[in-house]
Formats: C-alpha cells, sequence, structure tokens
C-alpha cells in the first residue's frame, strides 16, 4: 500500500479511536439540529424557505466554530510527532517528507469532513422531514456541507503548516490560536476599519471583494450568504460587504487555493528542515 | 566486499556547532558494534546520518554500497530497522495496530507481527493500548517495530536505557539472535559496563570524534590502565607476598591481612604465576581488569575535558 495512504489511514484511525471524530460529530450536529428547530421561528414576515434561513445561520455559526476545530485537530500534526519522538521513526522508513505531511492532512482533512458531513447531514434529514422545501434551497443546503468541509480543510493545511515552522507543542498551539483569531474575528475588523477611514474614496467595491478573497473564512462567507436567491436576500445585513460582483467559480477558487497552498508552503519548509 | 555500512570522514556542522568530525567508520554483517559516548558526543547524529536524515557537510556515508540520503535512500531505509531513543508510541493504539502501521509503510507482510511481539515477550499485551504499557514494554514494543521485516542492518539508540535488569538480559538476547542470523546491530548506549560482554566491537565518540575504535580487548592494551588486585592474606605475611611481586606491582594500600596492588596488564600472567608460589599464605585473591567505563574516563581526561 502506498505509504500516503497508510499514513493518512492511521490518522483517521487515530481521529476515530480517540473519539475526537465522535465528539466533533456531535457538536456540529447539536448545532445544527438546534439551528433547524429555532430556526423557523422568524421566517414569517420574510417569506424565505425555512431551509434558507437555516443555511444562513448555520453558515455565520460554522465560520466561527469548523476553522477552530480543525486547527484543534492539525496543530499537533509534525510537532506533536516530533516531540513523542516517533517522527525520527517515520522518517527513518522508506517514505518521502511530503508523504508525511500530505498523508497526515489527508488524514485529517478526511476525519473532519467525515465529522461535517454526518453532523450536517443529520441535520439536513430532520430539516427534510419537518419543513417543505425546493431543490434550490436544498442545492444551497449541500452547498453549505461542501464548502464547510472546504473551509475545514483549508484550516486542517493552516494548522499543519503552523504545526511544520515551529518547533514546539505550546508554540504551535498558540500559533494555531493566532491564526483563528486573524482569520475569523481580526481581519474583518480590520478591513471594516480601513473602510470607515477611507469613506468610498480608494477602495471600491471590487477592491474590497478583491481583499476578502485573502481571508478563507470571507471567501466561505461570500459563497452561502451572497451566492444567490433567497440566501442572499436574508443575509442581507450579515454579509461582510456589497459582495456578489465575484463569479462562484472564482470564489471556489479561492478556497481551493487556501488548502493548497499552506500544504505546498508545509512540505517546502519541511523538506528543508533537519529532524 | 563492500562493508555493510562505512563512513569516510564524515564531518556533520549545525551551524558553528561541530556534531561530527572527522569520524571514519566502518561495520559489516555479523557485527554487533558499540557507539559509546557522553550526551551530545554525537551517537544520534551519526545515525541519522546512516539513516539518510541529514547529509553530511564532509566525507561520505554508504550504506549498502548506496547513499542513504540519495536517490536510492528509501530503499536503504527498507532494509534498517530503527530504535529511535525514547520513543513514546500513539496511547490509544494498541501493540498490534501499531506494529501493523510500521509493517504497511516498510511492505513487510503483517502475518509476521505475531511472532515478532512474542519473540520480545509482548504476545499477551498485543491487544492492549499502549497508554497502559509500562515503559519496558514500551521500549521493547519499539525495538519490536525494529525487527519488522526481518533488516539486514538494525539501528538502536540507547536500547536499554530506563529497563530493569530483566527487560536488558532479553534485549541483549534479542541481540545476539540477530547477530546469529548475520545482521548488523550498531547500538549506542551509556551503559558501558554492560555492553562488554554483548558487544564485538567498540567506537568511543567524544565531542563529535572517533577517540577509539576496535574490539574490548585491543582498547584495553591500547590504555595503560592497570589492573588492581586485592588479596587477604595470613597475618603479618604481606612483606613476604611483596618481595615476590614487587617487580611487577605497585602497593595501592597495605595492612598486615590485606593488599591492594595496581599490575600492569602486560605482566598480569607473571604475577599470578608468582603468587601461585605462595599459595599457603594467600586466602582470597580479586583481580579486577579495567572496564572500558575506566578505559573511556582514561581517553577523555586526555582530551582535557
Amino acid at each position: 500500500m502506498n505509504a500516503l495512504m497508510v499514513i493518512a489511514g492511521q490518522e483517521v484511525r487515530a481521529g476515530l479511536r480517540n473519539r475526537w471524530a465522535a465528539a466533533t460529530t456531535l457538536i456540529l450536529a447539536a448545532l445544527a439540529l438546534s439551528l433547524v428547530l429555532l430556526g423557523s421561528a422568524p421566517t414569517g414576515t420574510v417569506g424565505a424557505s425555512p431551509v434558507a434561513v437555516v443555511v444562513v445561520s448555520l453558515a455565520s455559526l460554522t465560520i466561527f466554530l469548523v476553522p477552530l476545530l480543525a486547527l484543534l485537530l492539525s496543530f499537533d500534526a509534525i510537532v506533536g510527532e516530533a516531540e513523542r519522538g516517533t517522527l525520527l521513526l517515520l522518517l527513518a522508513h522508506p517514505v518521502a517528507r511530503w508523504q508525511v505531511v500530505v498523508g497526515k492532512f489527508l488524514g485529517h482533512g478526511a476525519t473532519l469532513a467525515i465529522a461535517t458531513v454526518a453532523g450536517y447531514g443529520a441535520a439536513g434529514v430532520l430539516l427534510a422531514a419537518t419543513v417543505p422545501a425546493d431543490a434550490e434551497a436544498w442545492r444551497a443546503y449541500g452547498g453549505l456541507i461542501a464548502t464547510s468541509v472546504m473551509l475545514g480543510v483549508a484550516f486542517v493545511a493552516l494548522g499543519s503548516l503552523a504545526s511544520i515552522v515551529v518547533r514546539e507543542r505550546p508554540t504551535a498551539a498558540g500559533l494555531a490560536v493566532g491564526l483563528w483569531l486573524f482569520f475569523v474575528l481580526l481581519y474583518d475588523s480590520a478591513l471594516l476599519g480601513v473602510l470607515v477611514l477611507d469613506q468610498g474614496t480608494v477602495l471600491s467595491g471590487g477592491v474590497l471583494d478583491f481583499l476578502l478573497l485573502f481571508n478563507p473564512a470571507d471567501v466561505y462567507r461570500l459563497i452561502n450568504l451572497s451566492g444567490d436567491g433567497a440566501a442572499a436576500l436574508l443575509a442581507g445585513m450579515s454579509a461582510p460587504g456589497d459582495a456578489g460582483s465575484l463569479p462562484v467559480a472564482v470564489l471556489y477558487g479561492a478556497l481551493a487555493g487556501w488548502i493548497v497552498l499552506p500544504l505546498a508552503a508545509g512540505v517546502a519548509v519541511f523538506n528543508r528542515r533537519h529532524p | 566486499m563492500t562493508p555493510t555500512i562505512s563512513l569516510e570522514h564524515v564531518s556533520r556542522s549545525y551551524g558553528r556547532l561541530s556534531a561530527l568530525d572527522d569520524v571514519s567508520l566502518r561495520a559489516d554483517a555479523g557485527e554487533t558494534v558499540a557507539l559509546v559516548g557522553h550526551n551530545g558526543a554525537g551517537k544520534t547524529t551519526l545515525m541519522k546520518l546512516i539513516l539518510g536524515l541529514i547529509r553530511p557537510t564532509a566525507g561520505t556515508v554508504r550504506v549498502l554500497g548506496e547513499d542513504p540520503a540519495g536517490r536510492h535512500g528509501a530503499r536503504v531505509r527498507a532494509r534498517l530497522g530503527f530504535l529511535p531513543e525514547s520513543v513514546a508510541f500513539h496511547a490509544a493504539m494498541t501493540g498490534t495496530e501499531l506494529l501493523a502501521f510500521y509493517a504497511r509503510l516498510k511492505n513487510a507482510p503483517l502475518k509476521a507481527n505475531p511472532e515478532i511481539l512474542h519473540r520480545v515477550g509482548l504476545a499477551e499485551a498485543a491487544d492492549r493500548r499502549v497508554g497502559t504499557y509500562s515503559k519496558g514494554m514500551r521500549q521493547r514494543l519499539g525495538l519490536a517495530q525494529a525487527l519488522i521485516g526481518e533488516p539486514g542492518i538494525l539501528l538502536l539508540d540507547e536500547p536499554t536505557s530506563g529497563l530493569d535488569p530483566d527487560s536488558r538480559r532479553q534485549v541483549y538476547e534479542t541481540i545476539a539472535e540477530l547477530r546469529g542470523r548475520g545482521a548488523l546491530v550498531l547500538l549506542s548506549t551509556h551503559a558501558l559496563a554492560e555492553i562488554e560482554r554483548e558487544v564485538d566491537r567498540v567506537a568511543m565518540l567524544h565531542r563529535g570524534r572517533l577517540i577509539a575504535a576496535g574490539d574490548v580487548a585491543t582498547l584495553r592494551r591500547r590504555a595503560p590502565i592497570p589492573a588492581r588486585l586485592r588479596l587477604t592474606v595470613r597475618h603479618c605475611t604481606t612483606q613476604r607476598v611483596l618481595d615476590a611481586v614487587s617487580a611487577w606491582a605497585t602497593v595501592l594500600a597495605r595492612d598486615p591481612e590485606r593488599l591492594e596492588l595496581a599490575v600492569d596488564p602486560a605482566y598480569r600472567a607473571d604475577v599470578i604465576h608468582a603468587l601461585d608460589a605462595l599459595r599457603d599464605v594467600i586466602d582470597e585473591v580479586e583481580i579486577e581488569s579495567p572496564g572500558l567505563e575506566a578505559l573511556y574516563r582514561h581517553l577523555t581526561r586526555g582530551e582535557g575535558s
């Protein structure tokens, strides 16, 4: 069997064994289910479908929760092995360095994907059983699950990078928290501050959209809250800017870039490191 | 025939720190070689070089005729078994699962694993979580993974550190068995006294330099350290004994019934012969040969440490 798949499989097994996957699935399912149960209340006057309401509120919460879970899972990937003494052992096997980094990334990504699909899928089943909705709304819900997985995987890649660039576990943990704070909380606030100071003199909507591409959480927000139809209408207040000018393909491309680039950077750094 | 492992004038430095300095070493199949030295002497660096995890800053490393850090490094590593120092495996996995993971990485058949676990004495604990293992059991699991795939070369970094005497004996029995199968075993250790009888050759490292290498007897000859001779004799016969051996021995301590002498190793046989003639007055003889420990201290003192 390929070393890449062996390492990935071991990570998935470890995730299932130490109940990380189970706990994450429960958290995500509980979150989604509570939104499903509560979500139908405010729809009366707006007239949006209950599924669209759930998509918008679930997306807003996913932005905070899923990156955090992804970073918690991945910050330990390399630095933890190094500290346990097993990294040296792993590299002493007939495996390439990139296989270690990418294999662990795949394992963590798969673990998080399983938890997200299971958790949000369960809520989707409950939703389907309780409310009527059209195909459009279900497409949006499917898109929410897919992009949530991509968002999680992007932060797994960022966490892996954090795990490679530092030498000690606590430093990696600190860096992971810093990444979360920066992308999930600070980036938007900083952007908002700039916009207020600028008063629309220099920064156009196009520039703003472009700047939002530099944050995976904002890309996720743009896809789910301003994509099309009822969700966009509902999300008007919570969307980060005058969004919607970018084609969806660009947004998906940007999110994919946020998966590939940190991972490639991690491999490059790890290749040059002395074990 | 090319040696299994050969290092030619190998140096390795990290920035300005020199971890290894001009080390040349060869080892062949069927040999057991001990790497001896204090912490930071370069033992682990040497193992990393052989594993191809780092490249030498100067000199060449060849394992099975190949450069382990080169293009065919993976092929070399597939034939190596490695036990890192103080390894801690994933606590939630069982011994069987961990061994299966490493066997898959090495492309070795999984069906050999139960036998390996049996060999290191972990057959009963195989399906328990590693978190429940004692330190000795974890170390034996580490040794077990090094045995996967019948490797021709074993690199064991401190294989007996922190083990009780029983587990140590078991480790040395396993090493002897591997040697019997024609494997090359390279082990690093601080426990000089312990390995003397277990290895064929010793390489002593001090501050990254190879200060001595050879079989134990040769190394002892190289260092003129006297053997210690303790005698218990009949009351007031010490002078008589002393007269007989004074040509080859110097007195370290004496009282009416006891005598402690330092004997030049070259004249040990003469002294024993002379004492044989005085059998009627000597009650007890105790000869203490200088161990590797004493030799290592002697050699490093010359380095001005």
